[in-house]
């Protein structure tokens, strides 16, 4: 992480307030000094999410983003943890970092409720299975899903290391109580997830779960900007992040 | 030459019949899948593939083994294998199509199957899985009907084949070794995640495989009055018997390392697997009767006196496809889902629609693998007369 942040901070300052597309991230330096001509003409954002654990824990049982996510995405109630679909959720600390947890603090740490959701990898192993391209990466960072053209075989659930990943095992629009008109329901027989509310960013609003949260346990913002309230929380914080020996490099960050 | 699986006794459509009405089931349990979702299926969240997928993986190695037929005679001039090549290659036909409607059955949108071909993905395994199965298909097909069709006009097998039963050889290989990719790729489950999965694939198909071959052979003997002859069956159960033995040893090896190295996200998943967990014995029975009917077989397929008695040979046959059906599909694909990411432990028991559409596709690989036998031996009777 520490190395993102570091280029965070030189791209931030070197580049007045622009950053560098993420495609140039991956270029070799020598390759890019020899293009000057190259002009940086789209800002390019990474989203980015921190939870901060003992906010979060300040009020328990509490499910304010949960609820939030489940109406605006239409988000069906099946009843049954088998057929689940779920975006944003709690599960406890042990189970979402098995490698954090040690013989001391075992106690303290096991009550602990984390809010997991899709981590919009940087380097998905979901997009990668994906026989039909129906999940992809955009530029920004947030990992789609066209539920159009998913064909159900649900390979990329096989592929994800976090679980983030729900089918539709019935058809969803039997189980839900209202229907909310921003967003469109599911069909049965198709995958879907969080997608970090693209359909609010684009009109300039946060993700539902981030703004009702009363404790602000959850930051969101751009990781391409130096200042962003997501990268001052990352850089003032101790963070770790779901599984980062898999170098899927989530972008959803834990606070501790 | 289609019209030969037209004709036959009463006990040949008894038979058929039979398969029709298994098949009529499993469509009809489908017509329900189709109307209600997945969900009608013992599958979900924590255990996205079930039965479907394991049978699918247990049948790209039956189809894989014609290879073990063809090579020796095509490559090392065999001459006694001569008399089966066609059914193993139409062991296989009937094999990937099984392995197809496998996939087909567990999509969610099957509507929407051919949109693997209109966006082509190839950093996906299942693509190329797509790619390699259907070759394969058409391969096996052509080469069986045209080994057949020279058989019946009694002329040598025209040049352009040679090539092609030479390209099904490495093209066996691959099929099994994408399927194996499919799950070794996947960083997400550590119990695939490992580098012998493909070999132990293919050291497992071998055995199994053939075994069913060595079953077919004594059902046409019996049935059709058709003798693959005794050196003939007898060279393929020594082809089991070293590939289980291969098998077997490539499993402990999995053993050691998953448990000497003792890393929870790897070992974790073994342990389930063979001993249950706080008194739940999960799949654990399964799979120790798996290894008792593996271990058990290849000794008797490897001690010459036991093979060579039909009664011993015949039940270590069945041994080894019971063994190697839980090994690849209970043992290998549904024990990759438990525990989930989360670490939840589900239990997953197939329901009665979804044992039902298995029942109609083997049904299906039935019907066909029939028919294309009867054709086949039809026309070597009368080479024959």
């Amino acid at each position: 992480m520490l190395d993102r942040r570091k280029f965070l901070k030189l791209t931030g300052s070197s580049i007045a307030g622009l950053s560098l597309s993420s495609a140039f991230n991956i270029l070799p330096k020598g390759l890019f000094a020899n293009t000057p001509k190259q002009k940086i003409t789209s800002y390019i954002r990474k989203w980015g999410m921190t939870v901060d654990l003992d906010a979060c824990a300040k009020r328990p049982g509490c499910r304010d983003c949960i609820d939030a996510c489940n109406i605006i995405h239409n988000i069906p109630d099946l009843g049954s943890p088998k057929e689940e679909v779920k975006w944003i959720w709690k599960s406890p600390y042990p189970t979402v970092f098995p490698e954090h947890i040690h013989i001391i603090n075992r106690e303290e740490i096991k009550n602990l409720p984390v809010m997991v959701l899709c981590n919009h990898c940087d380097n998905p192993p979901c997009v990668k299975v994906c026989p039909t391209k129906a999940t992809w990466k955009r530029e920004d960072g947030i990992i789609m899903m066209d539920y159009h053209r998913c064909i159900g075989c649900r390979y990329c659930m096989a592929a994800c290391p976090y679980g983030a990943r729900s089918f539709n095992w019935f058809d969803p629009r039997l189980f839900l109580k209202t229907v909310y008109q921003d967003f469109p329901t599911r069909t049965k027989g198709v995958v879907e997830k969080c997608n970090f509310c693209e359909e609010r960013l684009v009109r300039g609003l946060l993700p539902a779960c981030v703004e009702v949260c009363k404790e602000n346990a959850l930051i969101f913002g751009d990781l391409a900007v130096i200042d962003s309230d997501v990268t001052k929380m990352l850089k003032q914080r101790h963070s770790i992040v779901r599984k980062p020996h898999l170098g899927t490099e989530p972008k959803v960050f834990y606070i501790l | 030459m289609l019209g030969k699986a037209l004709t036959g006794g009463k006990k040949y459509w008894m038979w058929i019949i039979l398969l029709g009405a298994v098949i009529l089931a499993g469509f009809a349990s489908y017509l329900l899948q189709l109307k209600f979702g997945l969900g009608i299926t013992g599958m979900g969240r924590n255990v996205s593939w079930g039965l479907y997928i394991s049978n699918f993986t247990f049948f790209v190695g039956v189809a894989a083994s014609a290879v073990m037929v063809v090579l020796p005679y095509y490559l090392h001039n065999y001459k006694e294998f001569g008399k089966i090549t066609v059914f193993g290659e139409f062991l296989a036909v009937s094999a990937v199509i099984m392995t197809i409607l496998f996939i087909f059955v567990d999509l969610g949108q099957p509507a929407r199957v051919l949109n693997i071909i209109r966006y082509p993905s190839p950093e996906s395994i299942l693509f190329w899985d797509m790619i390699v199965l259907n070759i394969y298909l058409l391969l096996n097909l052509i080469i069986g009907w045209q080994t057949l069709n020279a058989e019946r006009n009694a002329e040598p097998q025209p040049a352009w084949i040679k090539p092609l039963v030479i390209l099904s050889i490495p093209w066996a290989i691959s099929i099994h070794t994408v399927t194996a990719f499919i799950y070794s790729g996947l960083s997400a489950r550590p119990f695939w995640l490992t580098a012998i999965l493909a070999p132990r694939f293919l050291a497992s198909a071998f055995a199994s495989g053939p075994a069913i071959l060595i079953l077919l052979c004594f059902i046409v003997k019996r049935l059709a009055r058709f003798d693959a002859g005794r050196e003939v069956i007898q060279k393929i159960a020594q082809i089991i018997a070293y590939a289980m033995v291969i098998n077997i040893f490539l499993s402990l090896v999995e053993i050691f390392t998953v448990f000497y190295s003792n890393i929870p996200e790897h070992s974790l998943y073994a342990r389930l697997l063979l001993f249950g967990i706080n008194g739940h014995l999960l799949l654990s029975p399964w799979m120790w009767v798996s290894f008792v009917l593996g271990w058990a077989s290849a000794i008797l397929l490897v001690n010459p006196q036991t093979r060579k008695n039909d009664t011993i040979l015949v039940a270590a046959c069945i041994a080894i496809i019971i063994s190697i059906w839980i090994e690849k599909g209970l043992g290998l694909v549904v024990s990759g889902f438990i525990p989930s990411p989360l670490g939840e432990i589900t239990k997953y028991i197939p329901t009665t629609h979804e044992i039902a559409i298995t029942a109609g596709i083997y049904g299906i690989g039935l019907l066909v693998l029939t028919i294309l036998i009867k054709i086949a031996i039809a026309v070597k009777k009368e080479a024959e007369s």
